[in-house]
């Protein structure tokens, strides 16, 4: 196992930025972290990086404690934080010269003309930092978090301010790399998480709220809408009862015990029919109410965000990309 | 040590490739070449004392010093780069003493051009180089601990502005307390502030006498300032 959190906890003052988290990254995977801005993400990146110590709670990256072996942590770890900090009067090939120094990398000039040629920067290297695009200093970020072949990289939000034409070729460089390391990203938008990983973490108020592939959780999202029944005396027949009624997926029994969480097809509304079904029965129905469904007010939040943060291409007055259209496929799958 | 090498070496390069090196530099050896040209045709004296031991030679030192180091970990701090810097396998004391280096070197090119001075004497007079050389050492080890009290104040904050006047005055301070110590000497409060002062250890140097309880007071602040600075930032995690 790659990473290890345990109860991984950080208030900054009295403010609580994550709480309680608790997952695991196996060798080779790539694990997006997905969540509205101010979720966590960077929090949990950071103590994962071991720049940050945890409040509570303890990680291990390839073995080690971040807080307790943390330069050992920090020798495994490619860390690519969210502003991309870059010296501006250097140039590129000075700069990943300079953080390849720091790592100690026993064949620099190789390591750094590597680096260079994975993110395609090569032809930038003489350049100056303070004269690259949004997009190249992106690479270079990258290019400073390969530089070690790290068993691990976290990167937090790789794609954030490029265009579509660089989202789409920072993605790909991501899934490549990702072949031979483990990856933990972060991001605010759901496509970019279904397209380049694995799975997924949903975190919100700096809490998992949702754990899965990309599949699963579009499928636990979108499925089903959910009605919590609570009858009184339940005995053992409730559920296959209530399984019985037309439309309804599934019942699982809810934590208290008297309850049980029924799912039914999206869009139909059961409960008349799941009351009259108890009812008929002669048992008391105490509680029958529509679950709030906080995964799909988030994950609504998460796929209109993008809308708001990046026109589409029919707003600019463009022809749309193949880009788009594959974060519309990602959208629906 | 490997990396505080690495750290001190790209500073440098940061220096260079910013006005900051060459314009402090100037404003310093336009400062002392002007007070040199005083003591030629005024003083007519084969000395350096005259330039080391001016009171504009002191405050301009506090002035250099701050200036020199208040990008050091503020700009850092502000750019997002110390994240990257010590998110690699770099302590944060090697991330004080690089940049601290990097200041001292700069500080260390600015005295080897200033040489010329003492070389000037030597063609008009007599000057007695013993005294010049501790003169320069006492000026050296000045610098050195002013240097190191800019790079604490420049982890104190992102500012370098806000990092340069806290040098400033923690400088002025220093070399204020005494006159303090002085009104009223022979009390213990007195003494303890006489010998606080920045620059009550400075005049045996020009005087061609080593002390070592001076080198000791020197050396100390900067020992006391780079701890305090590596603490600071290390303190930046709980926050």
């Amino acid at each position: 196992m790659m990473i290890e959190a345990e109860n991984l906890t950080r208030y900054y003052g009295p403010t609580r930025a994550v709480y309680n988290l608790n997952f695991h990254v196996d060798k080779g995977e790539i694990v997006g972290f997905l969540g509205p801005n101010g979720a966590g993400k960077t929090t949990t990146m950071r103590m994962l990086t071991g720049f940050l110590p945890a409040s509570d709670g303890t990680a291990r990256v390839a073995g080690f404690d971040v807080f307790f072996d943390s330069i050992e942590v920090r020798r495994r770890v490619g860390y690519m934080p969210e502003t991309v900090p870059l010296y501006p009067e250097m140039t590129v090939q000075a700069y990943l010269d300079y953080m390849a120094a720091l790592r100690r990398l026993p064949k620099r000039r190789q390591a750094v003309d590597r680096a260079l040629e994975a993110c395609g920067v090569g032809d930038h290297a003489g350049v100056t930092i303070a004269k690259l695009s949004k997009g190249y200093r992106q690479r270079v970020g990258l290019a400073q978090a390969i530089l070690h072949e790290p068993e691990v990289l976290i990167l937090d939000e790789p794609t954030i301010g490029l265009d579509p034409r660089q989202v789409t070729e920072v993605r790909a460089l991501v899934r490549e790399i990702g072949r031979e390391h483990t990856i933990i990203l972060s991001s605010h938008i759901l496509p970019e998480v279904s397209q380049t990983c694995g799975r997924v973490l949903i975190i919100n108020k700096g809490e998992i709220i949702a754990e899965g592939t990309a599949e699963e959780l579009t499928a636990q999202l979108q499925g089903a809408e959910r009605v919590l029944v609570r009858v009184a005396d339940a005995g053992p027949q409730v559920a296959p009862l209530l399984q019985r009624v037309d439309g309804v997926l599934g019942v699982e029994p809810a934590e208290d015990g008297g309850s049980y969480l029924v799912s039914c097809n999206k869009g139909s509304d059961r409960r008349a029919e799941l009351a009259r079904a108890v009812v008929g029965q002669g048992w008391g129905l105490l509680e029958l109410r529509s679950v709030g469904m906080s995964l799909e007010d988030i994950f609504l939040q998460l796929t209109t965000e993008e809308v708001h943060g990046e026109p589409s291409a029919e707003e600019r007055g463009e022809p749309a990309t193949v880009e788009e259209n594959e974060r519309e496929g990602g959208q629906d799958a | 040590m490997h990396n505080v090498w690495t750290i001190a070496r790209r500073e440098l390069y940061a220096y260079f490739g910013s006005p900051i090196a060459y314009v402090t530099m100037a404003a310093f050896l336009a400062m002392m070449g002007l007070l040199f040209w005083l003591l030629i045709v005024y003083t007519q004296q084969a000395t350096m004392n005259f330039i080391l031991g001016s009171g504009w030679t002191s405050f301009f030192l506090i002035l250099y010093a701050a200036v020199v180091t208040m990008r050091l970990l503020a700009e850092e701090q502000r750019s997002g780069t110390l994240e990257l810097v010590l998110t690699a396998p770099v302590r944060d004391w090697e991330m004080v003493v690089g940049k601290y280096l990097a200041g001292l070197l700069l500080f260390l090119a600015m005295i080897v051009v200033s040489l010329y001075q003492p070389l000037v004497l030597v063609r008009l007079g007599n000057p007695d180089l013993g005294a010049a050389a501790s003169g320069y050492l006492g000026f050296f080890l000045a610098g050195a601990a002013f240097l190191a009290i800019g790079t604490l104040t420049s982890t104190l904050t992102r500012n370098q502005v806000v990092a340069a006047i806290l040098a400033i005055a923690i400088g002025v301070a220093l070399w204020l307390v005494q006159f303090v110590g002085d009104r009223s000497a022979g009390t213990l409060v007195g003494d303890f502030l006489t010998r606080l002062g920045f620059f009550t250890h400075y005049f045996d140097f020009l005087d061609g006498i080593i002390d070592t309880q001076h080198v000791v007071y020197y050396l100390s602040l900067v020992a006391v300032s780079l701890f305090l600075a590596t603490r600071v930032l290390e303190a930046r995690r709980w926050r």
